[in-house]
């Protein structure tokens, strides 16, 4: 992590975010902010804009309006050195079907000038349990074996920012603790991580602090320490049924 | 220029292995320009004289329609897997990308070409493997791929993809196809350098500008 990095206050900053495709705003001036070290979960009901907020912080969509800035680089100008900045897990494993494990790790590396690549790349193939398979060509794989293989994509350049959307689709009980593991590791300094789930019991556990994205914009937000699962179930009901 | 060249590189290496995988382009490829070149040379009376005259439009319109056909698979596999959006989660400008796409879409194309030549010169019967003829293919194939990698990212995100590219390319890199096409029949004709000149001066100022306008407009194209 660069020095400049470490100096902006906010690992995520968001302000008065718009987004919209054709008909009406999915992202309806939002602001959010996430600290260095802190992990917070992002609850919503389908539709309400999880994916098109975790893509636009990604620089994959642009915003209309509003200012977003990840580890200090503004996603309109400085695009590149904001993506170095963070990982990535989407919905999709976001890698090649006829390339082999290793191939893939090892274009992505490239892209990111990795340093001691091999290394790296054995080290995070070990650490998400897909050591054994990374001579295998991608599409002979199973989904939670892509989706780990994923997972050690995002984390190949160490990034100080991980945006993780839905990760535990696809993932058996073993992987799902890798993942944890994964995210409660600091590699040597503070990781500030967004994800989006439905998985209230998981979110819960995982979070420093949660919060609820309804008709585009953050409705709710607390620290997750001492929150009670089922008040906090309720909590989210009561949101997706207004959204609906 | 490591920052610019390293990541171009990759990209279009990247785009080699793919292809060397599935073989699934050159196959297709080489199979419709050669059937296109031996249909074309049944359609004509094979004196000399028309040979020279229409063959550079069968050798452009092979070369073309193939090259749609490569352009095409080029983003497809792209979308596989969500893999786009793997490129552009990568710390690079949007340029690089382009760059490194069009790099790899540029090698198949010459390789293609190189590959059907001696089949044209074959069938034809013409002394097409001339250094002047080379370089203006090089020159013609580098613009057309180009405009190919900028309306193949377009057509890409289009429902109707196969049939969007055409209809989106043809029109804007036609002049690129007519100055190849009257360069090829002036070299077929024994034209000198001078007289090549104003065909290759057209080719390499259509090639900067595609380029240039392109490089800027992709990023926008690929983004939601």
């Amino acid at each position: 992590m660069s020095s400049a990095t470490i100096a902006q206050p906010s690992a995520i900053q968001v302000k008065g975010l718009y987004k919209s495709y054709g008909a009406g705003p999915v992202l309806h001036n939002l602001d959010l902010d996430v600290g260095w070290g802190e992990r917070l979960v992002l609850f919503g009901g389908n539709g309400s804009g999880k994916t098109t907020l975790v893509k636009t912080l990604a620089t994959l969509a642009r915003p209309d309006a509003g200012q977003v800035q990840i580890a200090g680089w503004d996603c309109r100008r400085q695009g590149a050195m904001l993506r170095r900045s963070i990982g990535v897990v989407g919905h999709q494993p976001l890698l090649y079907e006829e390339l082999t494990g290793y191939e893939n790790l090892r274009f992505y590396g490239r892209m990111y000038r990795v340093p001691q690549l091999d290394e790296r790349i054995q080290l995070l193939a070990e650490m998400v349990g897909v050591a054994q398979q990374l001579q295998a060509r991608v599409r002979t794989l199973s989904h939670g074996m892509q989706k780990r293989l994923s997972l050690a994509r995002a984390l190949l350049h160490d990034p100080p920012v991980l945006l993780l959307d839905e990760p535990e689709a696809g993932l058996d009980q073993k992987a799902l603790e890798r993942l944890d593991d994964v995210l409660a590791s600091k590699e040597g300094h503070p990781r500030a991580v967004l994800m989006t789930t439905h998985n209230v019991e998981r979110g819960l556990a995982l979070a420093d602090r949660v919060a609820i994205l309804a008709r585009g914009r953050i409705a709710y937000q607390a620290e997750a320490k001492g929150l009670d699962v089922a008040a906090f179930r309720q909590t989210y009901n009561s949101y997706l049924g207004a959204a609906q | 220029m490591s920052d610019f060249l390293l990541p171009v590189l990759t990209i279009a290496w990247k785009d080699v292995l793919l292809e060397l995988r599935t073989k699934e382009v050159v196959t297709s490829v080489l199979m419709f320009a050669l059937l296109a070149m031996v249909t074309f040379s049944f359609a004509f009376d094979p004196s000399p004289q028309v040979i020279t005259l229409v063959a550079p439009g069968i050798l452009w319109v092979a070369f073309t329609f193939a090259g749609i056909l490569g352009f095409n698979r080029a983003f497809t596999l792209e979308k596989e897997n969500g893999s786009l959006e793997g490129l552009l989660l990568c710390p690079v400008s949007r340029d690089v990308l382009y760059f490194g796409k069009l790099l790899g879409i540029f090698l198949f194309m010459m390789v293609m070409e190189l590959m059907l030549l001696p089949f044209f010169a074959v069938i034809y019967n013409l002394p097409v493997l001339d250094i002047k003829l080379l370089l203006l293919s090089a020159l013609a194939t580098l613009g057309f791929s180009g405009v190919g990698a900028l309306f193949s990212a377009i057509a890409v995100n289009t429902r109707s993809r196969e049939i969007m590219l055409p209809v989106l390319l043809l029109p804007v890199a036609s002049p690129i196809v007519i100055a190849a096409v009257e360069s090829t029949r002036a070299v077929l004709e024994g034209a000198s350098w001078g007289e090549m000149g104003r065909w290759l001066g057209l080719v390499a100022a259509f090639d900067v500008i595609f380029l240039i306008v392109s490089s800027f407009v992709f990023g926008a194209v690929l983004e939601e």
